[in-house]
């Protein structure tokens, strides 16, 4: 790897824009791939280029054999993001898990003595309403939403603004009960139906999880479930 | 919107992002080699795309296998270091080697080495 190109993509990862290294695997010979066009793709073969924008699509590096070379695409996509709604006592142990599985956190909650530095030391927090956050930060597809806070004034403005968004997960805590009060007051809001059922609701993976932590864990094993596995295998 | 920058408090992927570490081992004047799973096949423990930063001291941070056959891989990415060529590198169970250096899981995995030029 020339010191260039690890600067690039430095940079790149720095500025959250998604590259692909493509490495010809016989002479080690290199050049990055974006998802627009850029000047430095003109060597590539358009089937590995394509193959190089498809990698990133869906995030997952690969080989990639064409005209007799055989190369290896690298996607570098920007972090994965988890929004926890609510600094209750499960988002604690929930943004350090998160953290160690490779998630940027940002905790939202507009109630100052949940959402205090002391309680999430190194975490990235807004205390805007959950709806303004929510669209400060705009959800993509790789990013999950969570609400723990159990209060429709402030999960449910923060469930419709994730359920329009591409996000790849939306979760919710709550028993069975809360949650169709929430479907239903989510469909007041006029959230159609279709998006609503988006919610894993009650959230996480059934483990008999009873502690903050255990909870924690199942809410990160569903979220890892639904990115591995597609929606329709944890649902 | 009142965003508290993210700092380090806690140990998440970045302290040991191969990139970074290969960055700053570069900038501290050390040589480094890349090492990166490109293919794997059957049960394997470590994703395609997985790497190891290598110095020239064979002082080493990430994974390229659960620790089965990183002691060879760094063997190869100091010689890598040294004479500057690439290496494709395969281990499995089909290989004698690959039982000598214990890849235990049953799986192949090709390995690419490169030194940070």
């Amino acid at each position: 790897m020339k010191a260039d190109i690890l600067a690039q993509l430095q940079a790149d990862r720095a500025a959250k824009r998604p590259v692909a290294r493509v490495t010809d695997l016989e002479s080690g010979a290199e050049s990055l791939v974006y998802l627009a066009d850029t000047k430095e793709e003109i060597s590539l073969p358009s089937d590995l280029i394509e193959a190089a924008r498809r990698a990133l699509e869906i995030d997952r590096s690969q080989p990639f054999e064409t005209g007799g070379g055989r190369y290896f695409i690298h996607a570098h996509n920007p972090p994965l993001r988890l929004i926890i709604v609510g600094a209750v006592h499960i988002a604690q142990p929930l943004s350090r898990i998160a953290a160690l599985a490779g998630y940027a956190v940002t905790v939202v909650d507009p109630r100052r003595a949940f959402a205090s530095s002391a309680r999430f030391a190194g975490v990235a927090v807004s205390r805007d309403w959950p709806d303004k956050a929510l669209t400060a930060l705009a959800p993509d597809s790789r990013t999950a939403v969570v609400t723990l806070t159990h209060d429709p004034k402030l999960d449910n403005p923060a469930l419709a603004v994730a359920l329009r968004s591409p996000a790849f997960y939306v979760g919710s805590l709550g028993s069975k009960r809360t949650h169709a009060k929430r479907c239903e007051g989510l469909a007041e809001m006029g959230v159609d139906a279709a998006a609503i059922a988006r919610i894993h609701g009650p959230i996480g993976l059934s483990i008999g999880a009873a502690s903050p932590a255990e909870i924690a864990v199942s809410i990160i094993a569903q979220i890892t479930q639904v990115r591995r596995q597609g929606a329709q295998a944890a649902a | 919107m009142a965003t508290s920058e993210l700092t380090s408090g806690v140990p998440g992927a970045e302290d040991d992002d191969p990139l970074a570490v290969a960055a700053a081992w570069r900038a501290d004047g050390k040589t480094v080699a890349l090492a990166t799973v490109v293919s794997t096949w059957g049960s394997s423990p470590r994703p395609v795309g997985s790497q190891l930063v290598v110095d020239g001291d064979g002082a080493f941070r990430g994974s390229v296998s659960g620790g089965c056959i990183e002691g060879a891989v760094v063997s190869e990415a100091l010689a890598a270091i040294a004479d500057g060529e690439v290496r494709l590198l395969s281990y499995g169970v089909t290989d004698d080697m690959a039982w000598e250096v214990g890849l235990a899981c049953g799986g192949t995995v090709e390995v690419f080495v490169e030194r940070v030029e």
